[in-house]
């Protein structure tokens, strides 16, 4: 019968980042050793690391490419716009409901996330140029659902012979009047990662649709949540917690969200930064172009959500709202910090590695700190240095020819809707008050010192990791999933979660509490051994020995 | 059977020049194909007397898989055979992904196979080496002989070295060589001995100094070939001298194309010698 043994793993951080550097040629070596960065928690003084830039050559990464960023990751949420993958059919096809954003249909039932558009790009369409075949499918779109907006996505080809997307589709939304049609030029080589895409779907977003709708929206506390995707049903969590504080969720970018919602971004009064790296360029804009303040936000873990929901409240500043916001915490805390001491005895003391997006791997820190786990080593795939260090370090930030391939929009105040939803003197009151707008401490501070942080991961030295660190449970997406749990640790997919979720705000903690301690409990992986691998019942020599 | 592809800046007359040769070895009793490689589908005009013909990308648009061999090539001049690539309008598409595509759909239709009993396949390549696609007749062994046509201008010879560089890269792992340089006169000064020159450099030679003359523009304009249009004048006679040396060329090399500097230098030394 197998026991539960007490693992004992020694290691250390210096020996690790040697060890997976060993098997790269020597200037290979020499980049990867910047993006492997071991953790000395200097207080404010942070090591730099390098992030976002090209992957070598012949390394399996495990980012995604630019058209994933912008149609899968940021546009794929909205339920009402026709999403219409201009390419041969593998693009959209393979980016169909991959991701796991859940919605609601609403009142009239307008939902296109179900369908699979795509132009079908063949050989002649690719001789011949597509733009007709593009003109065609987006009139028949049109005509078949009437929706309030076409987004066209290029992929790869589109870019190489030249398609000129954005005339037509102009020409298209001059045509029907009632149909807003844009479209998107984010070819998947165009940036080193998913990133690049997301800047693309930012500009666009903010070009084409917000502030398109100006009527008024009711509500008293009015924020934009930015930078959420309602994975496993997140959103529906967080707008539960937002409905039972008072708080109207005028626009979320984008989970769950509707055409409408984005065009009404412009009349929240605050915005709430979920992911910092796929949506700050959004917060940015709304801020210069109509002044509504941005904070960073995190649902993800139960305590983080109590402090980001006390920290919507104080920025409005009404005590009766502060008071809504406490009592449904004070409602909310008890059945997690139930659930919390159930799984705490099997999960304390156990340690996770995490490598996902762009602040993935810096939330769910928090939701397993509160199990008693420890982070060992986590990493993003596409972020910036901002997002590892912290904001402060932009104006440092190295524009290579990767990033200035990617435009940058030139926003300004708008001339009759520029509206500064707090004074000079209100903001100044609140800093001094420690409150802090445009402020993201990145993931660098919250990880403990030699602990080790790499950007860019690739299969190669996963691998690697596991075997050196064993940690009880390795976070990542579908590409890793399988080689890790070949290697008996426990594999949860942090872009997808398998067939779970939701993990943001309280239920979602406690829904998190229960898979961790399922999957880092399990037996299962004390049978990846077959028996007589351990304990032989028959030893015997052939003959001739 | 002998397959040749003729590249070289864009205006210099490949087009005319391989029609012509290809009546000259037509005349010789040779049996041709020729492919142009070309949009805007003008390289078999004056074989076919009018641009009567419809491309091979046309043809695939509008009947979809169910293609024949009838429904692409014609018959030209002295029994060619006639076809056109074709290719997008101008400024959109991929006109290189065309000509593979086209040149595939050739040959799974069997153009090239033994019982056509072609003694030649032409190819008449758009300008230079742009693209992938337009590389496409020099790999894969489709066109094993290069010609170049060019002249003393200095465009002429920077794009024909140009071509050599492609040349090269795909003769290291296949069968393309190229055959020579085609002078196609422009009058400059010290023109034969600069490209005889420019050729022994490359490591080929000049295989046909084609001198100018009217005769080949009123041929055009009628249509026509010169050898066609009047087989008496001295231009046919030229012709039939370059035909005759392509079909009796045994010279084929890998070439080895020049450094910038080099073919300054070449156009200093015999553009200023007098």
């Amino acid at each position: 019968m197998a026991t539960t043994k007490k693992k004992i793993v020694q290691w250390d951080p210096a020996h690790v980042k040697a060890d997976l550097l060993s098997k790269y040629p020597s200037k290979v070596a020499r980049k990867r050793s910047k993006q492997i960065m071991i953790n000395e928690a200097l207080g404010n003084e942070t090591p730099e690391i390098t992030a976002n830039v090209r992957t070598t050559p012949g390394i399996i990464t495990m980012r995604g490419c630019t058209y994933a960023g912008c149609k899968g990751v940021i546009m794929g949420p909205t339920r009402d716009i026709v999403n219409l993958v201009h390419g041969p059919i593998g693009c959209s096809f393979y980016a169909w409901l991959t991701r796991r954003n859940q919605t609601d249909a609403g009142e009239n039932g307008e939902n296109y996330m179900n369908y699979c558009f795509s132009t079908d790009m063949q050989d002649s369409d690719i001789i011949f140029g597509g733009e007709k075949k593009l003109a065609a499918a987006i009139q028949e779109a049109y005509d078949l659902f009437h929706p309030r907006s076409i987004a066209v996505f290029a992929t790869c080809p589109v870019g190489l012979i030249g398609d000129d997307i954005h005339t037509v589709t102009k020409r298209m939304k001059e045509k029907f009047g009632d149909c807003n049609v844009y479209a998107f030029s984010c070819e998947g080589y165009k940036g080193v990662s998913q990133s690049a895409g997301h800047h693309i779907a930012n500009n666009q977003v903010f070009r084409h649709i917000v502030g398109e709708n100006d009527a008024e929206k009711p509500g008293k506390y009015k924020i934009n949540l930015l930078g959420e995707y309602n994975i496993g049903g997140d959103g529906f969590e967080i707008d539960r917690i937002f409905k039972k504080c008072g708080i109207t969720n005028i626009s979320t970018f984008s989970g769950n969200s509707t055409y409408d919602q984005f065009a009404s971004a412009h009349k929240a009064d605050l915005n709430a930064v979920m992911c910092h790296r796929s949506i700050n360029y959004v917060a940015d804009m709304l801020e210069v172009k109509y002044g509504i303040p941005w904070i960073k936000v995190n649902f993800i873990g139960a305590d983080a959500t109590a402090k980001s929901l006390r920290k919507i409240a104080q920025y409005f500043g009404d005590q009766e709202f502060i008071d809504r916001v406490e009592a449904v915490i004070a409602e909310e805390m008890p059945k997690v910090e139930a659930a919390r001491a159930e799984v705490m005895p099997r999960t304390s003391g156990k340690t996770a590695m995490m490598f996902v997006g762009g602040s993935r791997a810096h939330h769910y820190q928090e939701l397993f700190k509160e199990m008693g786990m420890r982070t060992i080593s986590a990493g993003y795939e596409f972020a910036h240095r901002d997002d590892y260090e912290g904001r402060q370090v932009i104006p440092d930030l190295k524009v290579d020819a990767d990033s200035r391939n990617i435009e940058e929009l030139e926003v300004e105040a708008d001339a009759t809707r520029f509206n500064p939803r707090k004074s000079a003197e209100e903001i100044k009151a609140l800093e001094d008050a420690g409150y802090k707008f445009k402020h993201y401490d990145g993931l660098v501070p919250d990880m403990d010192k030699g602990t080790l942080i790499i950007d860019d991961l690739n299969q190669y030295e996963a691998e690697r990791l596991v075997e050196l660190m064993k940690p009880d449970i390795f976070c990542a997406g579908i590409k890793e999933k399988y080689s890790i749990q070949k290697l008996g640790v426990p594999m949860k997919q942090l872009h997808s979660y398998d067939s779970g979720g939701p993990y943001a705000g309280f239920e979602g903690a406690i829904n998190f509490y229960h898979e961790i301690d399922r999957l880092v409990n399990s037996k299962v992986w004390s049978y990846m051994k077959a028996p007589w691998q351990d304990n032989p019942q028959l030893s015997a020599t052939y003959g001739w020995e | 059977m002998r397959k040749v592809a003729i590249y070289g800046k864009g205006g210099i007359g490949k087009s005319t020049t391989t029609q012509n040769t290809v009546a000259g070895l037509a005349e010789m009793g040779k049996k041709i194909m020729v492919v142009g490689c070309d949009p805007k589908a003008d390289s078999t005009r004056l074989l076919l007397g009018g641009l009567a013909q419809k491309s091979v990308l046309d043809t695939l648009r509008e009947e979809g898989e169910d293609v024949e061999l009838v429904n692409i090539r014609k018959k030209g001049y002295g029994d060619t055979w006639c076809v056109e690539s074709g290719g997008p309008e101008p400024g959109v598409g991929c006109a290189g992904r065309g000509i593979i595509t086209s040149i595939n759909m050739l040959e799974s239709l069997g153009a090239y196979e033994e019982s056509e009993g072609l003694d030649y396949a032409f190819y008449d390549v758009l300008g230079d080496v742009v693209c992938g696609g337009f590389a496409m007749p020099i790999r894969d062994g489709k066109a094993e002989e290069i010609y170049i046509v060019c002249s003393g201008e200095m465009m002429a010879m920077y794009a024909a070295n140009n071509i050599c560089k492609g040349i090269m890269k795909f003769a290291q792992s296949g069968a393309v060589r190229l055959g020579g340089l085609i002078c196609n006169s422009r009058a400059v000064d010290n023109e034969k001995e600069m490209i005889e020159e420019l050729a022994k450099k490359l490591g080929t030679h000049m295989i046909y100094f084609v001198p100018r003359d009217n005769d080949v523009q009123r041929a055009e304009i009628n249509r026509k070939t010169v050898i066609e249009w009047n087989p008496e004048v001295p231009q046919a006679d030229h012709y039939r001298g370059l035909a005759k040396a392509i079909d009796a060329n045994t010279n084929f090399v890998i070439p080895k194309p020049l450094e910038m500097e080099e073919l300054e230098k070449l156009l200093m030394d015999y553009g200023l010698m007098n």
